[in-house]
């Protein structure tokens, strides 16, 4: 715990799976979604196809290094929507106070009692599926614990001396939030963020999953699962891989972010999520 | 207490009513009418002649907030309208759907709270022993888990290989089906459990309260006893309800891996039938469900922590 | 004189950060007899703290007892094992804390949490011991006690919450009380109260009290004798009235110049306050020698390289200064 084991394994998996997207097209062995040939279909891993290959003899192990791409696309842009919508309003809210206070707390009260993947799902329902869809239904959802802590720490912070000198000093209210405010809060909100891609990213999977991410034959990896469920009998390896995938890059996210939080946030031990 | 239950509840519904609306102008205003968008991928599948029909039928010519406000009232009568696609009611479809779903959610929620609490509070009495570390490795995997992966290779396991628990389906309802969605879906409240409560007896544990019970010469057994226990349920008890609403969210894949016939799987298919009001009732229903306990929760809370009623 | 109640003999507190000892406290020795009001003083961190909780066996890591002896009618509390000190604790040696908001249980009515102590030592069914404890509240001078037992602490006041604590504490009439800057976080009023409330008790119970403060005219005013704790050391340790008229330490004397004086300015003008120069050091780097010696306006050479012994002095007491070595 004082070496930061989490902070160091977390930041190795996702670094790894950074590389794994970055560097596909160089580390995979083939196309992975033109590559099919049925020949193949349904081959154990072994020397050829190292993960396998699926019901349409594509190599897993290739599909699986393209799905990084998807995964850390949706998974690090929708949370940086979330982020940026939480902070706009928490902030805000809390510095203005008023009326915009109450919208903003009710608005955030409401978005906590609708479940995210439901609500994703149902943003999802109204669009067609595809990777925009997916960013608007995941990017929109999930901001509400970033918008409370970023109201509460703005409130404490504004009644603040050095909060209160910039304003006599003639600083706009814009230039106060964003040079006297936000670099006090972003700590815990990078903590947040990071934590969130970890659930954007089995989000996205999950939708994928249900057939309304991204779509077949587009390498995901939660619909590179929908495939794998009606082969788990004859061939489990096609399901094993990509959620191993997935397991390793949400593990990654949540002890980086577990280990941040011992750095920039350390009185948050025992704050529930 | 009855004024606290009284105040909580009155704080319950402008939640609804927002929710309400939201999806009301979610599916009303975004996508145009809802029968252009009756047809798989978004594309209108219906001739001019019929879209009309139906459009009056279902009262779409008329202005929004004339609609929104026939919608709350349905509402209130706890009418949810009829499906696009088989003409039932809403409230029919929904309501069969309401026992099995009850019965996964429980029974994950109960799993998570038998091992993940005792798991927690064992690690908390000893920080940094193997088990400690053990178990905290496990519940940081635990909530990294796709669910549906878990439930694959849970129904790999245990139902194809080893043929102890049915593949999936709901049988007649029996204990047998319900095992193994109910492991997958409880994974990971059980590990967050694990790790609040580790964390919330660990702060008990230093705070200066039961440093004064020590003085008064008490064993560690009865410390635990009388100050620990019910200082640390307040905070378990607070993310049992938090973790109920995920569950209810995360219940949807599950459901539908499984084949579970609960409102989850119904919501996943009314989504990919675009069969909007059935989608608008699951979604209401599931808010109202979660609303419902926390409301529980909460006054369960204040039953314990005497604070709480006065803040 | 006949065998005092407590003889910390050469007490040490070991401070372990990273497998390394350092000494929180060292060499601390004092006697307090059946009856008698013993008071330490020093400023936070001096160690006065750590020696209480060492005392009743609440040393927690990474504290512990590194050596010396503290006797207790009979036993050795450095020594004793972990179940007859939990005997004792509450029965024979009680303790107040600083922090009467934090101090008790948020979700227990306050007379439950006496109850616990007739309960815990005593034997008494919980119905006998809720009785008692509505009896104890009456002790401590509150008012209503069969209603206020059934309060929670956040219904109390800090300082009807620190007359609870008292309650608790003198419960089982033990033998000695450790009072640890029981009055620091209460309002100016409310202090006299709460001090008058255990000086009353104990002189009428016969309960010896470690009073541990900062606030050197609190001790003036409550204890016969005082030890004066500087960085881990007791410093100086003799009959109060002598160390206000004529400090033999040079840090007791800066703290008592410190000190503004009632009245003082109207006989002698006006005078600025003395401060003593420096800062406390911290448990990890304290200087070598003397621990007083870079802050100390007496120092002498030798200060700086040799540790002082204790001395006798003439009359009565001890000091740890080379100026009377």
């Amino acid at each position: 715990m004082k070496f930061r084991a989490n902070l160091w394994i977390g930041g190795a998996l996702f670094a790894t799976v950074v590389a794994a997207g970055a560097l596909a097209p160089w580390l995979a062995h083939t196309d992975p979604v033109m590559d099919a040939n049925l020949m193949n279909a349904e081959l154990p891993p072994g020397a050829e196809f190292w993960f396998g290959a699926d019901g349409q003899g594509r190599d897993i192990y290739s599909r699986v290094l393209y799905g990084a791409r998807i995964s850390l696309t949706v998974g690090v842009l929708s949370q940086l929507i979330n982020t940026v919508i939480g902070v706009a309003l928490g902030m805000s809210a809390g510095y203005w106070g008023g009326w915009w206070d109450d919208v903003v707390s009710g608005l955030t009260n409401m978005m906590l009692a609708i479940p995210s993947l439901v609500f994703a799902l149902a943003i999802m329902a109204i669009l067609s599926p595809g990777l925009t869809s997916l960013l608007i239904a995941l990017g929109l959802t999930n901001w509400s614990y970033t918008c409370r802590l970023s109201r509460a720490s703005t409130l404490s912070l504004k009644n603040l001396g050095y909060v209160q000198a910039a304003r006599i000093l003639g600083y706009g209210d814009l230039r106060i939030m964003l040079t006297q405010i936000l670099p006090n809060i972003l700590g815990p909100i990078i903590v947040i963020g990071t934590l969130g891609m970890g659930g954007a990213v089995l989000a996205e999977a999950a939708l994928s999953f249900l057939g309304l991410g991204i779509r077949p034959p587009f390498p995901s990896w939660g619909s590179m699962l929908s495939d794998a469920r009606d082969q788990i009998t004859t061939a489990p390896w096609v399901s094993v891989f990509p959620g191993l995938a997935i397991f390793v890059t949400v593990l990654g996210l949540n002890l980086l972010g577990d280990g941040l939080r011992d750095i920039l946030d350390p009185q948050s031990e025992a704050r529930a999520r | 207490m009855l004024a606290y239950l009284a105040r909580r509840l009155i704080q319950t519904i402008p939640i609804l009513l927002a929710v309400a609306g939201v999806i009301f102008i979610l599916f009303s205003v975004i996508p145009g009418s809802f029968a252009s968008s009756l047809g798989d991928d978004g594309k209108a599948v219906l001739d001019a002649d019929v879209m009309a029909r139906m459009n009056r039928e279902l009262g779409l010519s008329d202005p929004l907030h004339v609609r929104f406000a026939r919608y709350v009232g349905q509402l209130a009568q706890f009418d949810l309208g009829s499906s696009f696609r088989t003409r039932q009611p809403v409230t029919g479809v929904i309501a069969e759907r309401l026992w099995p779903s009850a019965q996964l959610a429980i029974a994950s929620m109960l799993f998570a709270i038998v091992v993940g609490v005792p798991l927690g509070f064992l690690a908390a009495m000893r920080p940094g022993s193997l088990l400690d570390s053990v178990s905290m490795v496990a519940a940081v995997s635990g909530l990294s888990l796709p669910k549906f992966w878990l439930g694959l290779m849970l129904m790999y396991l245990f139902a194809l290989k080893l043929g102890w628990f049915p593949s999936f389906g709901y049988g007649d309802g029996g204990l047998k089906h319900l095992v193994l969605p109910a492991v997958a879906l409880g994974v990971s409240p059980l590990a967050l459990l694990a790790r609040t409560t580790r964390a919330s007896v660990l702060e008990i544990m230093n705070a200066d309260f039961v440093r004064t019970a020590r003085s008064k010469g008490m064993s560690e057994s009865r410390v635990v006893r009388w100050h620990l226990t019910r200082n640390a349920l307040v905070i378990v008890l607070t993310t049992v309800g938090l973790q109920f609403g995920s569950v209810i969210g995360q219940a949807v894949v599950v459901e539908k891996l499984f084949s579970w016939p609960g409102l989850g799987s119904l919501l996943v298919d009314s989504v990919s039938l675009r069969d909007i009001p059935v989608v608008q009732g699951c979604i209401l229903t599931i808010v109202l469900i979660f609303l419902v306990i926390n409301l529980v929760v909460d006054v369960l809370c204040a039953m314990i922590d005497p604070r709480i009623k006065y803040t | 004189m006949s065998e005092p109640l407590l003889a910390v003999e050469n007490l040490r507190i070991d401070l372990t950060i990273g497998g390394v000892h350092h000494a929180a406290v060292k060499d601390v020795s004092f006697t307090i007899g059946r009856g008698e009001t013993f008071g330490l003083v020093g400023e936070s961190g001096c160690g006065k703290s750590v020696t209480a909780l060492a005392l009743i066996g609440l040393l927690r890591p990474p504290l512990s007892v590194g050596a010396g002896a503290i006797r207790f009618k009979g036993h050795d509390l450095a020594q004793i094992g972990a179940d007859d000190m939990r005997r004792l604790r509450g029965a024979s040696v009680s303790m107040i804390f600083q922090e009467p908001m934090t101090a008790l249980n948020p979700l227990s009515p306050v007379g439950r949490q006496i109850a616990e102590m007739f309960v815990l030592h005593k034997g008494a069914t919980w119905v006998e011991a809720e009785k008692r404890a509505v009896e104890a509240l009456a002790s401590v001078r509150v008012p209503a006690p069969d209603r206020r037992a059934k309060d929670y602490p956040h219904q109390l006041s800090g300082g009807m919450r620190q007359r609870v604590m008292i309650a608790i504490a003198l419960a089982c009439g033990p033998d000695l009380l450790l009072a640890d800057e029981p009055t620091t976080a209460l309002d100016v009023t409310v202090q006299a109260e709460i001090l008058e409330l255990i000086r009353d008790l104990s002189a009428a119970r016969g309960t010896a009290v470690l009073m541990i403060s900062h606030d050197l005219g609190l001790i003036a005013n409550m204890c016969a004798r005082v030890g004066v704790m500087y960085a881990g050391r007791l410093v100086e340790e003799r009959e109060a009235e002598d160390v206000f008229r004529d400090p033999a330490h040079p840090y007791t004397a800066g703290l008592i110049a410190s000190l503004p004086l009632l009245g003082a300015r109207a006989r002698h003008g006006r005078a600025r306050l003395q401060e003593i120069e420096g800062v406390v050091p911290s448990v990890t780097a304290f200087p070598a020698g003397c621990r007083f010696n870079p802050r100390c306006a007496e120092r002498l050479e030798r200060c700086a390289a040799d540790d002082p012994a204790e001395t006798a002095l003439a009359a009565g007491g001890r000091v740890r200064c080379w100026r009377h070595g």
